[in-house]
Formats: structure tokens, sequence, C-alpha cells
């Protein structure tokens, strides 16, 4: 890091604290707009559920649809941001400091997107907890049968390490958000919000112990959460690898392909996230463009990883000259809808963002690593499209079981619900907690220093 | 008799250490003597006692738990529902990895959050002798706890010291 501006705790704590204890301008008018959304998302919900799944396009043999597309995509930018924190946390890179919170905010209301999808999916998710062991005598009448959920499923398997992730994600959150909250808790004056900040900061202080114990445990905590990370996005991808009868989907490379995959649009949404708040909140004395340097060339070589397993997917699928499975390659290729959709994920997933990165003036420019992240992940949505929709669509040899897909109105409204819920999370989170943690960069600003070698002043971080 | 806290404000990390060094001169014990800052400072650097904790072995605990847990639902469940799927046996070891694995970082991650409150000694209902410019502004907190006929005195000590301002709270 070569860029170094000094301040002041009290500047520190004004600074990150000012989008706590006043909403910006903005901040209603965007939040009714995304509720909005949000609305109309949920009537197509509620529509669906009063007259079932009919109103999806998800019908014989496409039985997933975009649902499932976007359960992936969330599931996969989730993982970057514990990834990213947790990397960053255990290597102790000083630039963490400034994009560990937002990072780890990201994977919280990205998981919970995720989980909204299976919901819309399920035909009965009213019956969404059979999935959960609970005895008869907590569930009642429905396991008094003595039915318990199959562990032999992969979609056991799933809301398992879902669940974990997310459960250990709040509890990550939580654990290096307490010194903040104790210091939102003696920055706000009003009584009701003073007396809930008090409630949740459980009366931290400050001491020595407890300072070290927040430099231990989310170093333990980022050790814990790692292989976590890891095992969600390979069960999500055994929930298609383990299935032998569908074309495209039965590989072994699967989940390192979906991890690679998820870090790559994970790490993309980080640095679109990170773009959009420095924009947002003036965040310039903080986020810095050697932050997005930092992200771009972390990008540029997380992207070619992918692209290799991509490839490698490709030629495994290809050399046995299986029929079923060239024919679907085929169509994934050379026919339509699916070969614009193909070039149109190559180009947003790959060509035009890491071809941008090389340059460094891009990587360090807020604005061009906003729009490019973001094209990152249009390409690595429809990625996921593309495996599960042509995969289904012919998934039998006889052609007149074949069929196609689009999304349905519902389907394309709940998709908008999902990606204005993250949005409309993050920043309601943003509102109550800082999103930056004043402690973190309150500690690195006493570590940094100025250093004079010959005629240049080079900025020096000190490491215990 | 209850003990009684008095908290001295500090602006200079320095003056803190010399006045820690005064008051165990003077005979006051470390553990009546805390420093609170508003942001984590190296270790050591006000000449504090170093605080011992244990919170590496709660992952281990947690593990432990966590795999039992596991144990207890894949056999249980299995065998209370013996239904054969998919040709497997009814206790299949690969999936029932998957639930180990899962679980067993699970609580992992619960008790390690768990040991870490305690090893914070969170959560602390009453917050003594406090001040809220210590989070806000940056000011340095030392704490005497002492019995009540020793509190003046060291009220006195942090005075003498510089201490911006003072303040008595009780334990």
């Amino acid at each position: 890091m070569q860029e170094h501006t000094q301040l002041s705790d009290k500047e520190i704590t004004d600074d990150l604290l000012s989008p706590v204890i006043r909403s910006p301008k903005w901040f209603w008018m965007t939040i009714g707009s995304l509720g909005l959304i949000m609305l109309l998302g949920l009537s197509g919900y509620v529509w669906e559920l009063y007259s079932g799944l009919g109103v999806t396009n998800v019908k014989r043999p496409v039985y997933w649809g975009a649902y499932i597309t976007n359960f992936v995509f969330w599931i996969g930018i989730s993982h970057a941001g514990i990834m990213v924190s947790a990397i960053l946390r255990l290597t102790q890179a000083e630039w963490r400091r400034s994009i560990t919170r937002a990072a780890e905010v990201l994977t919280l209301f990205s998981l919970i997107a995720a989980l909204s999808n299976i919901l819309f999916h399920v035909g009965r998710p009213w019956r969404i907890y059979w999935i959960t062991p609970l005895p008869p005598v907590v569930i009642g009448y429905d396991f008094a049968r003595g039915i318990w959920p199959n562990i032999r499923s992969p979609f056991v398997w799933d809301p398992v390490a879902v669940g974990t992730y997310l459960l250990s994600t709040i509890l990550f959150i939580y654990t290096c958000l307490l010194p903040d909250i104790a210091l939102v808790r003696d920055k706000v004056k009003s009584k009701i919000p003073k007396i809930i900040y008090s409630v949740l900061a459980l009366g931290f202080r400050g001491t020595p112990r407890q300072w070290k114990i927040q430099a231990t445990a989310p170093i333990l905590l980022s050790a814990l959460v790692l292989p976590i990370f890891v095992s969600v996005h390979s069960i999500v991808s055994w929930d298609f690898a383990v299935s032998i009868a569908v074309e495209g989907w039965h590989s072994t490379i699967f989940a390192p392909y979906f991890i690679i995959g998820a870090i790559h649009s994970g790490v993309s949404a980080v640095a679109c996230l990170m773009a959009g708040l420095l924009w947002l909140y003036k965040l310039d004395k903080y986020i810095k463009p050697d932050h997005f340097d930092a992200i771009g060339r972390l990008l540029v070589i997380v992207a070619t990883i992918w692209l290799f397993t991509l490839f490698l997917e490709w030629i495994f699928a290809l050399y046995p000259l299986e029929d079923p499975e060239i024919a679907l390659r085929n169509m994934q290729v050379f026919q339509s809808p699916w070969n614009y959709l193909f070039i149109l994920f190559l180009f947003t997933a790959y060509i035009i963002p890491v071809s941008a990165w090389l340059f460094k003036n891009i990587r360090r420019s807020a604005k061009w690593m906003f729009f490019t992240t973001i094209l990152v992940n249009v390409g690595m949505w429809l990625e996921r499209f593309l495996i599960i929709i042509p995969g289904l669509s012919r998934r039998t040899e006889l052609s007149f079981n074949w069929g196609s897909y689009s999304p349905s109105l519902v389907e394309m409204g709940l998709v908008a619900f999902t990606f204005a819920f993250v949005i409309c999370g993050i920043l309601v989170f943003a509102r109550i907690f800082p999103i930056i943690p004043p402690f973190d960069v309150k500690e690195g600003m006493r570590f940094r220093h100025i250093i004079k070698i010959g005629k240049r002043n080079i900025s020096a971080v000190v490491r215990e | 008799m209850a003990n009684k806290s008095v908290l001295g404000l500090f602006v200079d990390e320095n003056v803190v250490g010399d006045t820690l060094s005064s008051l165990r001169k003077s005979g006051y014990k470390d553990n009546e003597l805390e420093v609170m800052t508003g942001s984590p400072y190296p270790e050591g650097t006000f000449g504090e006692a170093e605080p011992h904790h244990k919170l590496f072995r709660y992952p281990i605990f947690g593990a432990v738990i966590g795999f039992t847990v596991a144990l207890i639902i894949t056999v249980g469940t299995q065998l209370a529902y013996p239904l054969v799927t998919g040709g497997k046996p009814i206790l299949s070891i690969p999936p029932m990895l998957v639930i180990f694995y899962e679980m067993t970082l699970l609580f992992s991650v619960i008790v390690t959050i768990l040991g870490a409150l305690f090893e914070s000694r969170l959560p602390r209902i009453f917050m003594g002798a406090y001040d809220e410019r210590i989070m806000t502004e940056g000011y340095i907190g030392l704490v005497v706890t002492v019995s009540e006929s020793r509190i003046k005195k060291a009220e006195d000590t942090l005075k003498k010291f510089g201490a911006e301002s003072t303040k008595r709270g009780w334990e």
C-alpha cells in the first residue's frame, strides 16, 4: 500500500459513524425504490403460493429454472465475502481493514437471498421444516409417522451446509462487530437506540483482555469458516454432480469448478460493493485505489484459474466421445438461444473484464471496477443458467420428451427481489452499524508511519 | 465491603504507562488496575499485565460436541426410519461424513464464540467506572478498583499524573 492519510481517532469515529448517526439524503428514497421492487417480487410469490408452481415456467423436463440458477448464483456470491475476509484476516494483510466488514455483510445477505430461492422453488414451502431432524414432540403430527430426513440425499446435505454457513457467518460478524456496537452505543444520544446498542454491545469496554480476544477470535473463526466455505459450494455442486441422469452435470470436477467460479463472482461482487460504498458514503479516505488495484490483480488470477477449470470441465466431458454429451455441448455452443447466451457469458465473465484489468488505470478506478465486476456477475449468472437448463432440457434420448425453458414474469420478479433484497440489506446494515470497522482502522493508523528514504517519503506499516 | 472504582481519563499512552507503574509501586496490585481503550494497542503498551486466555481450546471442545451430535443425528434418524433408498446401506458412510464435517465445524464455531465471550468476561451488566469518550474520542481510561477507604488516594494519584477528568463507579 503506497497511499496514506493520517487521521485522528475522533475523525475516524465521526467519518465512519456519520451514516449511522443520520441518514444520508438519498437513503430513504433508495430504500423505498428497492422496497417497491421487493414488493412486486413478493406479490408474484403470493400468486405462486395461491396458484402453485404452474405460474413459473418450470415444467417437464426442465424442473429447475431461474430459482435454482439464482440460488447457486447467490451461494457463489456469499462465498467470496467471507473468503476474502478470512484470508485477509489470517494473513493479517493491512489493506483488509476497510473491506472485511462489507465483505462479511455481503455474505450474510446473499446467503439469505440464496435460501429464499429455495422457498420460492419448493411446492409446499410451509413444510420446509421437514428437512430438519426435529423429533415428533417438537414438530407435531407431521413426524408422528416417524419419518426422518434422508441423509443419503444431497438435498439434506445442502441445508446442513448452508445452515452451518449462515449461522457461522452471523456469529462471525457479530463477534467482530462488538467493539463497533460499543462505539455506537457511546455515540448515540437517543434513549431507545442507546438501550438497544447497550444490550447488543454486552458491556464491551475495551480492556486489554477484550482486545486480545478480539484479535484472536476472528483469526480462529476464519480458520474454521474457510473449510465451511469450501464445503458449501462443493455440496451445492454435488446437487448436480451426484446425479447420473443429466448430461453436463455428472462431473467429478464440479466441486473445484464451482468453488473457483464462486470466488470469481464473489470477489467481483466485493469489489463492486466497495465501489458502491465509496461512491454512496464518500469513503475515499478509507477505500483507496490501492484496494481496487489489489483486488483487480487477485481477480485476474482467480478468473484465469476459473477459465482453466471451465476448459477442463469441457475437455473431460468431450474426451470420452459420448454422443449425448457431445449433443448437449453442441446445443450449448451452436444452437439458438443458448449460443448467444454462451458468447455473452464468455465475454462478460472473462474476456472483457480480464482484458480490462490488465491495465493499471482501470484496476485503480472505482468506476471501471464497478462496471467490470457487474459484467462478471452477469456472466456468472448466465454460467449457472447454462449449466442447469440445457442439461435438463434434453435429459432423455427420446426427442418427444425434450423441452425448453425461459423464466416467467413471476420468476423474473423474484430474481429481481433477491437483488433488491441484498442491496437493501447492506444499506440498512450500514445505517445501523458501521460498514467499515472504526476500531480496526484506528489500530491500522497507529501502526502507519511515513518514513523518509532519500528524497522520498514512503508510507510504511509496522506489524507486531 | 464493596469495592469502588475510579476512572482517570488520559490522552497520552506514555502518561498512562507512568501512572500505572507509579500505582504499582504504591502497592496497588495488577488485579486492581485496568486500562480501557477505544481501539486495540499493542500488548504491553501501558506496561499492563498480560492477559492470558484459553480460547484456542474451545474449538476442539466444540468439534467433539459437534461430531457427537452428528453421529447421533445420522445414526439415530436412519435407524429410526430404516428405509433403503438408492440401493445404499442404511448407515451409508460417505453421506454421513458430510454431516459429520458440517456439524463438527458448526459446533466448533458456536463454542469458540461462547468461549470468546467468556474469555472477554462478557456479558457485563454494569459498566462500572466508564466514560463514553474512551470509545468515541480516543481517550485512554485507567481504572483503579479498591476498597472504599483507598479510593480517595487512588483518585488523587490519577489526578496528580494528569488525568483530564476522573469519575467514580462501583464494581
